[in-house]
């Protein structure tokens, strides 16, 4: 299945009009979930490295959430899928 | 128990004492019968009566069904919602994806019973064996947290506890969970 682009912020282009803004796949802070289980998922899930996975764990423990992948909506929602098997709280959004 | 190791491969091993096995298959039993699918919903009408509009509705209901969140919360907290504030795009994500999500999650669940003897002993998992621990473990908690309500501060939630209060035994088995997948999560990183 697709891997999530490396980065999250797309360029923008001629053939990328604001109709077609990409989804993003969005992690919840829970309270249950450990850091080192939710940095060890987002490095076997999206193969982050792990200063990566460790920076995103973080935003959702702080902030509350993190986008941790944008794309193509259905791309979005395997995620969705494959993280919710893992037992994180994940959600689809089209990004602004 | 002896803690998790890391196995060549990215496998893992670990010891368990008879009773910890027997806590741990319980656990995971529990939350696989939480997880079964439902029945499916068969229209309801009685034997010989005229079908009626009400009927008509109810059928239309079933054919069109956009389910919803479960009502336990513990059952809601394991197949959660795939879209937040989007009631529809949620619905048709569950109509599309619970099912297979429920299985996925008792599929694990079972892994981890196939490889956990009854009497505990010597625990010897390859990597999709550790993976399937990790994850019918993390459901096991999921489902207690949601039970026990527990917050962001458990260690003082628990610590206000009587030693003689009921639930103290339920966070002493939540605290440990956490440690034997914590252990598990060190070896496998």
């Amino acid at each position: 299945m697709s891997v999530a682009p490396a980065e999250v912020d797309l360029p923008r282009s001629a053939d990328n009009p604001v109709s077609d803004r990409p989804w993003v796949t969005i992690v919840w802070n829970d309270p249950v979930n450990l850091m080192d289980y939710v940095t060890y998922v987002f490095q076997q899930v999206f193969g982050y490295p792990r200063k990566k996975a460790t920076r995103l764990m973080l935003d959702v423990h702080h902030k509350g959430k993190a986008v941790v992948a944008a794309g193509a909506r259905e791309a979005m929602e395997h995620n969705v899928e494959v993280l919710h098997g893992y037992g994180l709280w994940a959600t689809v959004r089209q990004d602004n | 128990m002896e803690p998790f190791r890391p196995t060549r491969g990215g496998g893992a091993r670990a010891v368990l004492a008879p009773a910890e096995a027997s806590l741990l298959r319980n656990l995971v039993g529990q939350v696989m019968m939480l997880i079964a699918p439902d029945e499916p919903h068969a229209p309801r009408t009685e034997e010989g009566a005229e079908r009626g509009w009400d009927d008509l509705d109810a059928d239309l209901d079933a054919l069109t069904e956009v389910p919803e969140i479960p009502d336990d919360p513990v059952l809601a907290r394991l197949l959660p919602d795939g879209y937040r504030d989007d009631p529809e795009a949620a619905g048709e994500f569950r109509k599309y994806t619970e099912s297979s999500l429920r299985s996925a999650k008792q599929q694990a669940a079972q892994e981890m019973l196939d490889t956990l003897p009854a009497d505990g002993g010597r625990i010897q998992l390859n990597h999709d064996q550790a993976h399937a621990w990790l994850k019918a473990l993390n459901d096991v908690r999921l489902a207690l947290g949601v039970r026990l309500n527990v917050t962001e501060e458990f260690e003082e939630q628990w610590g206000r506890l009587r030693p003689d209060d009921p639930q103290w035994a339920a966070y002493e088995v939540y605290a440990w969970l956490g440690a034997v997948q914590e252990s598990l999560v060190q070896a496998l990183a």
